[in-house]
């Protein structure tokens, strides 16, 4: 038992268990607020996987930016706790069937498949330093650069329909409109009204 | 040295529960979308795991992009799941059901 497998166990029995929470707990803060807690334990172990960019980056922008907006939403939306009803009941059964079902399946492929894995088969191929966050720029920079603008694009469109879809003009707010105010002609404002005097 | 195996099986075990999450929460949209992302935390865990264990960092630049498409898709999810909600007041899948046949 070395450090690393403890750490491991602990790790990933604790993320186990917090997304078992996710998807068994009725109030959606406390499913957003575990799955923070997922995230967290997932960029451990990715640590120990030698990926520190990447859990970094699960950190920042997953927990930072996309669990955030989650509670947002959590937030805006009016919802009442759902209670345990019905048909959580009715398909409790079937979830946890197919839970077993597919982690046998998969397990026993899992289990002896990389037993005899060639671990140096293709290794050290874009290695420029010691530093993971430098390796990964350096392929990203230079064999992904398409994939990595694409990417932008990706998320340019995930701006762009978040906000046209949400937007809602609203007919109370008062606003200018600089092309009919530049439009305005002296007849359409000025009544030269004769035969006052009278 | 821990045995890839481990890190292949955590990873199964996530993504069962994310598909067990969605056949549980048919009430509430949101949680949908968590089981979601979840799924996509156990994909990202074998590509960093046999990107690891190849020594190619070539999984790692994939889940790079699978969490730039996931920021993405979240906010259309939960942009789609407002507008679903100004509308009919339930985030209810059952309530989905519009169409008459």
């Amino acid at each position: 038992m070395n450090i690393e497998l403890i750490t491991f166990i602990i790790f990933s029995s604790l993320l186990i268990f917090t997304s078992i929470k996710v998807i068994t707990s009725s109030n959606p803060v406390l499913s957003a607020i575990n799955l923070v807690f997922s995230f967290f334990l997932s960029a451990v172990l990715w640590l120990l996987l030698g990926a520190e960019f990447l859990s970094i980056i699960l950190i920042l922008v997953y927990v930072g930016a996309v669990m955030v907006l989650f509670l947002f939403v959590v937030m805006m939306l009016d919802i009442n706790i759902a209670k345990k009803n019905a048909a959580y009941i009715k398909y409790l059964p079937l979830g946890i069937g197919i839970f077993i079902v597919f982690n046998i399946l998969i397990i026993l492929f899992f289990i002896n498949t990389f037993e005899n894995i060639n671990y140096n088969a293709i290794s050290s191929i874009n290695i420029i330093s010691e530093s993971n966050t430098e390796n990964l720029g350096f392929v990203l920079f230079t064999d992904y650069i398409l994939e990595f603008e694409i990417a932008g694009l990706i998320l340019l469109l995930g701006i762009l329909s978040a906000i046209i879809l949400t937007y809602r003009k609203n007919p109370n707010n008062k606003y200018q409109d600089p092309a009919r105010q530049i439009d305005v002609r002296k007849k359409d404002r000025l009544k030269v009204i004769k035969g006052l005097k009278e | 040295m821990i045995p890839i195996s481990y890190y292949l099986i955590l990873s199964t075990i996530i993504f069962t529960l994310s598909i067990a999450g969605i056949f549980i929460n048919r009430k509430n949209i949101l949680v949908l979308l968590m089981s979601l992302e979840l799924m996509f935390l156990s994909v990202n865990f074998n590509l960093i795991t046999l990107g690891n264990y190849l020594g190619d960092l070539t999984g790692q630049v994939f889940v790079f992009f699978v969490l730039t498409v996931v920021a993405a898709e979240s906010a259309i999810g939960l942009a789609l799941l407002i507008v679903l909600f100004r509308n009919k007041k339930s985030i209810d899948v059952d309530d989905l059901s519009e169409l008459k046949g």
